[in-house]
């Protein structure tokens, strides 16, 4: 049934290409935002999923710590490229306007790469606080309480940063270089700007680096090994808790980088659109596969193009039906194909 | 060994009430909701306000009480009696409510209503909160747990986002939301003509009111809301039979042995997949009902940008926690000591604290709440802290879950939780069930093997 629902709106969308409702580079466009912000999707869900297989329990404070990465790295960002302009303590809470401080990859480069690392940094030692305060001493508790705590999490981090950097939200993103790649390919006007390269190289940097840590080192082949089996892998003397500590620093540094990059791209921040990520991340993840890298970067990168290309079906007022049918469509693989593309063992 | 004597009546007092003795958990509930009654009373009176002022603090306190005790004992049904752990509470509370505006609603009102008289609303909208719970349900229930958690709070936000479209404005308002629901039933009994704000009230109207005003309480729709909440406490009252003759019936025992190890279950022969569908069903039909009457009738306005956010369903899981899952007494009183001295309360303190003529100085950011500490000034961080009282209640309720999933996983008032049997199993050998239970709940093996 959902197979044939793909094939007609596949049909329908070379129709449209063919009479010429709909332009080649209207289409490119919806895939390249897609791409990109699929791209932060899967990065934030790499951590997730990891977390949920090697932790077994559905973290819902994780969209928590991409909001951690988004202002930390801000933060920085401001402190580092808007020196002089106002007090370190006005530019730490973001309050001069995106314009005068100037944060953008063209115009403050160095700013935008240190705000990333400290962002990563940042995350990740939010992430290793809070394992070792909740999450710790409830190592034995089952599924359900740690994803109950995690909510408790959750509603911690959120309000902690919505009273430090108010419930505003402020454009932190000066403009930046745009490329009209399409004029020149003859498909119309396409337009790349340098803050979505800046994400794909990113992304796929940090995709690959994490493929060849699983993969190939000691490190790696101990996280899926308790993926599997905790107890198998204890037994074999595997040290569970640093392989914990690992998995959080991993999961954290992602998460962290993908709410730098999202705030890079959307230019706006908030106290909470990591809680507003969440759900999207949880689909990109359970349509890859719990516990898979490539599945949950796969499945980011599908649902950001479904949620830009849907709007081909769903203009003008319709647009308002694109997050309902995106998160319906979480409700289909769960229907389908619970195990998603690249798992199979998370059913009972 | 020195603590055991407390220790021993502790669980004495446990036993009492898991065995549902009633006047035991009658008498909690009294207690409870007058100790309640009697500081929310005390707080209107410190405020300064009038007779009709103190009754309205109450009031609107009992209120949220009975619509909470509502949401409560609903998903204790479903998390409590079968393990299922249901976080799209919010969204089957929203559409229970505007299902009611559109089957009740005055059809000359935009966004029309189909004008169908109350009781048919209400049951409809159980009835479709039921059918979008089995749309919900059934693609998860026969998944883990945590898929059901993703699956509903996915449902959850779909239902809103959807309410908040403007091709469905024609229905649900979207941006603007709904007003149009029908009068509720306490104007009904007061008024000639219920659906007019301007209406005369009917003879029982004017014997009421007659009575408040010799009391000197002049405002009509106080006496209106406090007779709609007692309309309430009733309908709690019987969900909490019907909930109670759930959990006591073969049924209810099913849905207990299938929380306790669903394959037990099945291998008894029970069709565990039907009795799971059933109560989720059921349980939302209940969400839906409690949105009716809560957002729906209660409130009068329901609009998506405010209402029903995810945040309500964690609202009524901290609740439930908090009473204990698995017992209805908790249920409710989770849901009273939530809605009246976590939610409720910390809207007051401000207030409160103005009559202390502080002057709070309002620092406007964190970084001036803090620095004064260095000259040992408080007075900016305790301001701060005022201001931001909203940010600072979702805080405590973070650490208070927290700390109950930590130290109290089975709620704040003990374990409550009712067995699969119907004869008490813990009793003859008490010492040896618990050092069972805590092996027991220590394997780490229950989700693979499954």
């Amino acid at each position: 049934m959902a197979g044939a629902v793909a094939v007609l709106l596949l049909l329908d969308l070379l129709r449209r290409l063919v009479d010429g409702s709909l332009g080649p580079s209207t289409l490119l466009t919806y895939l390249w935002t897609g791409l990109v912000i699929g791209l932060i999707y899967g990065l934030a869900g790499i951590g997730l999923s990891l977390t949920y297989s090697i932790l077994n329990f559905a973290n819902f404070a994780h969209g928590e710590y991409v909001t951690v990465g988004a202002f930390s790295g801000f933060s920085t960002a401001y402190l580092v490229a808007g020196g002089g302009i106002a007090t370190l303590g006005n530019l730490f809470l973001l309050r001069p306007a995106a314009g005068q401080v100037g944060v953008s990859i063209t115009s403050a480069p160095f700013a935008v790469v240190v705000g990333l690392l400290v962002a990563v940094v940042a995350t990740v030692v939010v992430a290793l606080v809070l394992d070792r305060v909740v999450y710790k001493p409830m190592r034995s508790a089952e599924g359900i309480s740690l994803l109950i705590a995690s909510i408790g999490v959750a509603f911690v981090v959120r309000y902690l940063l919505a009273i430090v950097y108010g419930t505003q939200r402020p454009g932190v993103t000066a403009g930046t270089q745009r490329y009209f790649v399409g004029e020149a390919l003859g498909l119309g006007r396409f337009i790349v700007d340098a803050h979505q390269l800046i994400i794909l190289v990113a992304a796929a940097v940090l995709v690959v680096g994490v493929h060849l840590l699983l993969t190939r080192t000691k490190l790696g082949k101990s996280m899926r090994a308790m993926a599997d089996n905790e107890d198998l892998a204890r037994v074999t003397g595997i040290p569970t808790e640093r392989v914990i500590r690992s998995t959080w620093v991993l999961g954290g540094g992602l998460a962290g980088a993908a709410g730098f990059l999202l705030v890079l791209s959307q230019g706006t921040i908030a106290y909470n659109i990591g809680w507003r990520l969440l759900l999207l991340i949880f689909a990109a993840v359970i349509l890859g596969g719990i516990g898979s890298v490539y599945g949950a970067v796969l499945g980011g990168i599908i649902i950001g193009i479904v949620q830009q290309a849907s709007a081909v079906w769903l203009s003008g007022v319709w647009s308002d039906m694109t997050l309902p049918v995106t998160f319906a469509l979480l409700i289909v693989i769960l229907l389908i194909r619970p195990q998603g593309i690249y798992g199979g063992v998370e059913t009972t | 060994m020195s603590d055991e004597t407390p220790r021993e009546r502790f669980s004495g007092l446990r036993a009492r009430f898991s065995q549902g003795g009633g006047t035991t958990d009658a008498s909690l509930l009294l207690v409870t909701m007058v100790a309640l009654w009697a500081l929310f009373a005390a707080v209107g009176m410190y405020l300064g306000y009038d007779t009709a002022g103190v009754l309205g603090t109450v009031q609107s306190m009992t209120f949220l009480v009975a619509v909470y005790a509502l949401a409560v004992l609903a998903l204790n049904l479903q998390w409590g009696y079968a393990g299922l752990f249901n976080i799209g509470v919010a969204g089957f509370m929203a559409v229970g409510a505007y299902a009611v505006g559109f089957l009740s609603g005055s059809p000359d009102a935009t966004p029309a209503g189909l004008g169908l008289p109350l009781p048919i609303g209400i049951i409809g909208a159980m009835l479709i909160a039921a059918v979008v719970g089995l749309i919900a349900a059934f693609p998860a229930l026969r998944l883990r747990a945590d898929y059901l958690a993703i699956a509903t709070v996915a449902m959850s936000e779909i239902i809103r986002t959807t309410a908040l479209a403007r091709p469905l404005a024609p229905i649900t308002g979207a941006g603007q939301g709904t007003r149009n629901f029908p009068a509720n039933p306490a104007r009904t009994l007061y008024y000639e003509n219920p659906a007019d704000v301007t209406s005369a009230p009917n003879a029982v109207g004017e014997a009421v009111f007659g009575v408040f005003e010799s009391f000197g309480v002049m405002r009509t729709n106080l006496v209106v809301d406090m007779t709609y909440t007692v309309l309430l406490l009733v309908v709690v009252g019987l969900v909490y039979w019907l909930s109670r003759r759930t959990g006591n019936s073969p049924f209810g025992r099913v849905l207990k042995a299938i929380r306790e190890d669903e394959l037990v279950a099945e291998s008894l022969g029970k069709d565990t997949r039907m009795f799971k569908i059933k109560i989720f069903m059921l349980g939302c039909a209940l969400m839906g009902l409690a949105g009716a009457l809560w957002q729906g009738l209660g409130n009068g306005s329901v609009n998506p940008t405010t209402n029903f956010l995810p945040v309500l369903t964690f609202y009524i899981f901290i609740a439930l926690i908090i009473g204990g899952s698995g017992s209805n007494t908790g249920s409710v009183l989770g849901g009273a000591v939530f809605a009246a001295l976590l939610f409720l309360l910390p809207t007051y303190i401000s207030n409160i604290v103005a009559t202390f003529n502080l002057r709070l100085p309002r620092p406007n950011s964190v970084i001036d709440a803090f620095t004064p500490l260095l000259s040992a000034d408080p007075l900016p961080l305790v301001g701060f802290v005022v201001a931001n009282i909203d940010s600072m209640r979702f805080i405590i309720i973070g650490v208070l879950l927290v700390w109950l999933m930590q130290n109290r996983p089975d709620g704040l008032l003990g374990h409550r939780k009712e067995v699969a049997s119907s004869v008490d199993l813990m009793r003859r050998d008490r010492t040896r069930g618990q050092t069972a239970a805590t092996d027991g709940g220590r394997t780490q093996g229950g989700a693979d093997d499954e």
